[in-house]
């Protein structure tokens, strides 16, 4: 905003001089500050955030305090927080991102430290890792479906060696709905963890063992704790990708108990009600939920060291 | 740490292969206990890979490694009990300077009031006092430097390896650390093998150097011993023998051998047995091609002026003068079109006309082997460096050939 400020200044401040020296001065001072055309590179960017961003967020936060049936600007707040069965969904999201989340981060930092090293197959593996990105949810659905289904694959299975007498209910509950954020997830925090772990320079490893630290020395003393700032946003990431699930919650999930999450509060509202206030209210609450969880963890984040880690990443 | 400490630790053949390639050949090396050994040689010669075998960093692939009796290759790093001093220093960039010191101790899990005593006592050792609460990515490139040395040696230990630890220092910055490490080997009784490729540094610190060149030793001696009698050319050109050039041997006598060298004579003193006929590397010190003023010449010289003059004495055109304060180095070129490097306190300017002498003793003859130096002769073709008016069209190939490598011819 100060780079702005200062063209309208300017040729105020120094009619003294001269006017001929003022424009090459000017153009040279606001270059310094960052200001000269390559700015307009921006533009593009900006109109596509303004446009489909920041213009339907106020636009619903607006909408949010014009509840349809009236009461006042927070009505449909007091409305969504007094009904349980609206207000549950925040838990319920939250009992399923967090964990999800926190497997996704957790079980790719194993994975990704195995794999930082230079090996043959890397990359064969690395794709096979990174492979159900590129499904989106309603195949993953499908193969959870088949696989995990009362007749699927896996029950049959246990059936069949007489390990269960009726089929496990791995779907069309919270397990179906972990499994797909599972599945959606780790890939994701797989590649991003194993990109801060390459930037984390392999001579500290080794300096750490020739002082004596054994591997999990070495781990927890020193690579952890510089990982730990990355670890912090991919948690953020992932968890926001899973906070807001929808169709695996409806297609895996039992949308209308324990995996009747936020979106699906939202959706309702807005499409099946056709009270679109409520359903932005919704909306505007699933947001601030999601802010508040991405604060706390980059609060925790700010204990740590956050700096150069010394390798090509960084 | 008296429990980690050797009487010597022996190398035994080691050796280590990436892929298809040796980076490592049969080094052998019995390191006593408080000797500052310097590997040195060229990037690529092997010498980084010798000392992270020796850390525990690289498995070997052949040979072993000996504490007095103990086998040692076969442990991790962790267990080996060695300092190390990385290039990069490779110093934990979230703990403060006092904890990066602390940490070996911390693994050791020494009593907190011993880890509080010794660490403040490197801390102390390196003069850091001031900054013991910063983080390294606040301090100087030097300052690291004194962290990195300071954590490896906190643990006292039985070895300390250092990986070219002041090829990230400038000039200035480079000669007092070299001091100060010297200073921490001799008062801490340390026992240093020092990975460096210049051979200034190796000279002034080491008590011993090994010389390697493409996963091979070359020569492990005194720096005197290597400094004055070089076995190999290689091990010369590390030694400042600037002027190596190839030529045939004419000549052998008891101490004494006579080379032809594209019609120039020399005599000099081999450093390995030859035979007349030999293919051979010649070496001579810039500073002990000595000229001659030239009315004195025609005394000394007389009976052959020109190129081919006396065993020792040959006429030459300066081509190129560099200042280099106290004296001048200066590249001379004879008739035949072979290029010197001389260094002198006497103001010449390209064009002169020169007369150099050079001692008998001064003048190594080394065995050719695979390999000769480059002939310098074909560089001669350019005249653009000023002194082309005393070198013919005609320059002379002083070997006659073109390729370096002499084909094994045993008369």
């Amino acid at each position: 905003m100060s780079p702005a400020a200062s063209p309208g200044t300017r040729p105020g401040a120094s009619p003294g001089t001269g006017p001929a020296p003022v424009d090459p001065g000017l153009r040279h001072r606001l270059a310094e500050r960052g200001v000269d055309a390559r700015l307009l590179l921006l533009v593009p960017g900006l109109v596509f955030v303004l446009g489909l961003f920041v213009y339907p967020f106020l636009y619903g936060l607006g909408l949010s305090f014009q509840p349809a049936r009236g009461g006042g600007p927070f009505a449909d707040y007091q409305r969504f927080f007094s009904d349980t069965f609206q207000r549950d969904t925040i838990g319920k999201t939250l009992w399923l991102a967090v964990p999800a989340a926190l497997f996704n981060v957790l079980a790719s930092v194993p994975v990704a430290y195995r794999m930082r090293g230079r090996f043959r197959g890397k990359r064969l593996l690395t794709t096979v890792l990174v492979v159900p990105i590129t499904l989106g949810t309603v195949l993953t659905a499908e193969g959870l479906l088949n696989f995990l289904g009362p007749a699927g694959w896996l029950n049959r299975a246990l059936l069949g060696l007489g390990l269960v007498d009726e089929p496990v209910g791995l779907i069309q509950n919270y397990w179906g709905v972990f499994f797909s954020l599972v599945i959606s997830g780790f890939p994701f925090a797989f590649l991003l963890i194993l990109s801060y772990l390459s930037g984390i320079d392999p001579t500290l490893e080794r300096a750490a063992a020739t002082l004596g630290a054994g591997w999990w020395q070495r781990f927890r003393r020193v690579t952890l704790p510089l990982l730990v700032p990355g670890l912090a946003t991919t948690f953020c990431l992932t968890f926001v990708l899973a906070f807001s699930v929808f169709p695996s919650a409806y297609l895996v999930g039992d949308p209308t108990g324990e995996t009747r999450v936020i979106s699906i509060a939202a959706y309702e509202a807005a499409y099946q009600a056709n009270d679109y206030p409520f359903g932005s209210t919704i909306a505007m609450i699933m947001g601030a939920v999601e802010l508040a969880v991405i604060g706390v963890v980059l609060l925790w984040r700010s204990r740590f060291y956050v700096g150069t880690t010394g390798g090509k990443g960084a | 740490m008296t429990d980690a400490a050797f009487r010597e630790l022996r190398l035994d053949g080691v050796g280590r292969r990436f892929g298809d390639t040796d980076a490592l050949v049969g080094l052998d090396l019995t390191i006593r206990q408080g000797e500052f050994i310097a590997l040195l040689g060229p990037s690529g010669c092997g010498k980084s890979t010798a000392l992270n075998c020796l850390a525990g960093l690289l498995p070997l692939t052949a040979g072993s490694i000996w504490q007095d009796d103990r086998r040692i290759d076969v442990l991790p790093p962790e267990r080996r009990g060695f300092g190390m001093v990385f290039q990069n220093y490779a110093l934990f960039p979230h703990l403060t300077v006092r904890r990066n010191i602390e940490f070996g101790l911390q693994m050791r899990r020494l009593p907190k009031a011993d880890v509080v005593r010794r660490t403040a006592a490197a801390v102390a050792l390196v003069h850091l006092e001031e900054h013991a609460g910063k983080l390294p990515g606040q301090l100087s490139g030097g300052q690291q430097q004194r962290v990195a040395i300071a954590r490896a040696v906190v643990l006292e230990p039985s070895l300390v390896l250092m990986d070219e630890p002041l090829s990230n220092l400038d000039a200035k910055l480079r000669l007092e650390m070299r001091t100060e490490i010297r200073r921490l080997h001799q008062s801490l009784g340390l026992t240093t093998v020092y990975v460096t490729h210049d051979q200034e540094e190796a000279l002034s610190m080491a008590d011993r150097l090994v010389v390697l060149r493409a996963g091979r030793v070359q020569q492990i001696g005194t720096a005197e011993e290597l400094h004055a009698r070089p076995r190999t050319w290689h091990v010369a050109d590390f030694m400042g023998f600037r002027n190596l050039f190839p030529a045939s041997v004419v000549e052998v006598s008891a101490e004494r051998v006579v080379v032809d060298a594209g019609g120039l004579r020399f005599a000099g003193v081999p450093a390995e047995p030859v035979t007349v006929g030999d293919w051979v590397a010649v070496g001579v010190r810039p500073e002990d091609l000595l000229v001659v003023p030239d009315g004195g010449a025609a005394a000394d010289g007389a009976s052959s002026a020109g190129s081919a003059g006396s065993a020792g004495v040959l006429t030459a055109t300066v081509s190129v003068v560099e200042y280099q304060g106290r004296e001048f180095a200066v590249e001379v070129r004879t008739t035949a079109g072979l290029r010197l490097h001389v260094r002198t306190p006497a103001r010449l300017v390209p064009g002169d006309g020169v007369t150099l002498r050079v001692e008998a003793d001064r003048l190594l003859v080394f065995p050719g082997g695979d390999h000769l130096p480059p002939a310098t002769a074909p560089l001669g073709e350019n005249t653009g460096d000023g002194g082309g008016a005393g070198s013919g069209p005609d320059v002379v190939d002083v070997r006659g050939r073109g390729s370096a490598l002499v084909p094994q011819e045993t008369p």
